[in-house]
């Protein structure tokens, strides 16, 4: 047996912008055995919302990611909204699922682009990152701000978004499409791209499932797993959805799934803006929360869980999150092991790691 | 010397201390071609070794202000610290969070804040070429400290007393005379 080296991978490290620390047992070039670490990002938010009225809380939890955050914001809406017992006009639903499907298609360029500077592709980052910003501009164009909205807020939509601007919308975002595929088809059918991510990090059906894997991770391993299904939030049920799933398990079969995702994302806003109703975009809401509610939304990463809970105050006596990343880390841990040194930084990648998620 | 005469290519290492990620992504953002950094000879590099800016995004807490601190210590003088983000600022929405210590001014000295949740490109980019503009004053006075001992040598041993005085007026008082010797001399042979 060779002798076992450790090697620490992060905090500070190029792969991505967030510090991940993973203590990495090697014989020789292969990876045995990977101990995740976290902590480095850990605030504690949940217990903001002793001192944050629950309208406030929506804005922290809305900081939990940056990536993600018209989810997380609909998500802390959501679950408050179950816990006052109010129904959101229909239109608010439409249009928060509009800016979901908005978020995750600027949430899968910008893992499009890391993966290709994962494996070293430069041009090709700075080409998904290029495209990003006109999903950017749309948002701040309808919602104020590029990274975080704070749109949301229990009861419905702080404002509406006009008819014309959906419109709008989705001619942009179909005129986009093209450019699109020019970038994904490099994913898919360049060779030098093929090399490193066939094959790369396999999952298979059986070890998905065991370990709870979500969202993109686990359907890249042929799970049919995806909480838009269910119809317990937006109107996914209206628009007749179905998740894209792959079978092979290894990178390249998550990385086709995001980016299929990015066109049924596309094909999603076109649908609801077609199907969006005239109305009212918020109702009233009590001032004080009495009562519990949870709440499960699909991430662009995966499964998020969202509960709160009321004492008859303004202040919400618990808020609890649990995030995508912190659920696929045991299937980032299996994958790495028995990987090789340089596959590292793409394993990590796979997954999509949201840090901040994680940690809170 | 004004910022937009600065002759040098600046590098940046960026470390993300307990930030929500957006400003992260806004400092990736910049690096891209609809920012383009890269025309003020900007380029963000892993290493701090070779790293003259820090750009540091969220406050820092008990974890991780050794490793900010070492980040800060591994780079090569002189070197800027720029606070993006109102969080690397104060503390920001998180202020009162129990694991969140403030601003990394707590933990390092700061040269330009970053205000904003996130903060913007424009202002990122805004902030690292004001920052460009302290590095020069930074390199300036470290030249001054190593060449003032050179052309006094000569002078009369009676007026030593008032160049120590003058010497330790030109060093900015975050760094020891000895290192500023060390450092700038490897800076001149490279």
């Amino acid at each position: 047996m060779a002798k076992r080296t450790i090697v620490p991978f992060g905090p500070q490290h190029p792969v991505l912008p967030e510090p991940i620390h993973l203590d990495l047992v090697l014989e020789d070039e292969t990876v045995v055995e990977a101990i995740p670490s976290i902590g480095y990002i850990h605030r504690g938010l949940e217990k903001l919302c002793e001192i944050k009225d629950f309208e406030q809380m929506v804005y922290v939890v809305e900081r939990i990611c940056g990536i993600c955050s018209f989810g997380h914001g609909w998500g802390a809406c959501a679950s408050m909204e179950g816990a006052l017992g109010v129904e959101i006009p229909e239109r608010a639903e439409y249009l928060r699922t509009i800016l979901h499907e908005l978020g995750r298609v600027h949430s899968h360029l910008l893992w499009l682009g890391l993966m290709a500077d994962g494996f070293g592709f430069e041009s090709l980052f700075n080409h998904c990152w290029r495209i990003r910003e006109t999903v950017l501009d749309l948002f701040e164009k309808n919602t104020g701000g590029r990274v975080v909205f704070s749109i949301c807020k229990p009861g419905g939509m702080r404002k509406d978004i006009s008819n014309e601007n959906l419109q709008e919308m989705v001619r942009i975002l179909n005129g986009l499409k093209a450019e699109i595929k020019e970038i994904t088809d490099v994913f898919i059918e360049d060779s030098s791209v093929k090399n490193r991510m066939t094959g790369v990090g396999v999952l298979t059906k059986e070890e998905a499932m065991e370990l709870c894997a979500v969202g993109p991770t686990v359907r890249g391993s042929g799970v049919r797993q995806d909480i838009r299904l269910t119809g317990d939030h937006g109107v996914y049920k209206e628009l007749g959805f179905e998740p894209c799933v792959e079978e092979a398990g290894d990178c390249m079969a998550r990385t086709v799934v995001r980016i299929r995702e990015i066109f049924q994302s596309i094909e999603l806003i076109e649908k609801a803006v077609e199907m969006i109703p005239d109305g009212p975009v918020d109702v009233k809401v009590p001032k004080k929360v009495e009562g519990e509610f949870a709440i499960r939304l699909e991430q662009p990463r995966g499964e998020a869980f969202y509960y709160a809970k009321g004492q008859g105050t303004k202040f919400l006596k618990r808020m609890r999150v649990r995030t995508p990343t912190n659920i696929n880390i045991p299937a980032l841990v299996k994958m790495l092991a028995g990987a090789d040194l340089a596959d590292v930084p793409i394993l990590v990648l796979t997954i999509d790691p949201c840090i901040s998620c994680t940690e809170r | 010397m004004s910022a937009a005469y600065v002759t040098k290519s600046p590098w940046v290492v960026h470390y993300d201390g307990s930030s929500c990620n957006g400003c992260d992504i806004e400092v990736l953002a910049c690096l891209t071609p609809m920012y383009d950094v890269e025309r003020f000879g900007i380029i963000n590099c892993g290493n701090p070794k070779h790293a003259d800016v820090f750009l540091v995004t969220g406050s820092v807490n008990e974890q991780n202000k050794g490793i900010v601190k070492q980040i800060y210590e591994q780079m090569p003088e002189p070197k800027v610290v720029v606070a993006v983000g109102i969080c690397a600022c104060s503390g920001g929405i998180f202020k009162d969070c129990y694991n969140v210590m403030g601003g990394v001014d707590q933990v390092i000295p700061v040269d330009a804040y970053v205000p904003g949740c996130a903060a913007r490109p424009e202002a990122i980019i805004d902030a690292v070429v004001k920052g460009l503009g302290v590095l020069q004053a930074k390199r300036d006075a470290m030249v001054k400290a190593v060449e003032a001992p050179a052309e006094e040598a000569a002078e009369a041993a009676a007026e030593e007393v008032a160049t120590e005085e003058k010497k330790a007026v030109a060093v900015p008082p975050i760094f020891t005379m000895a290192e500023i010797k060390v450092n700038t001399m490897d800076f001149l042979k490279k």
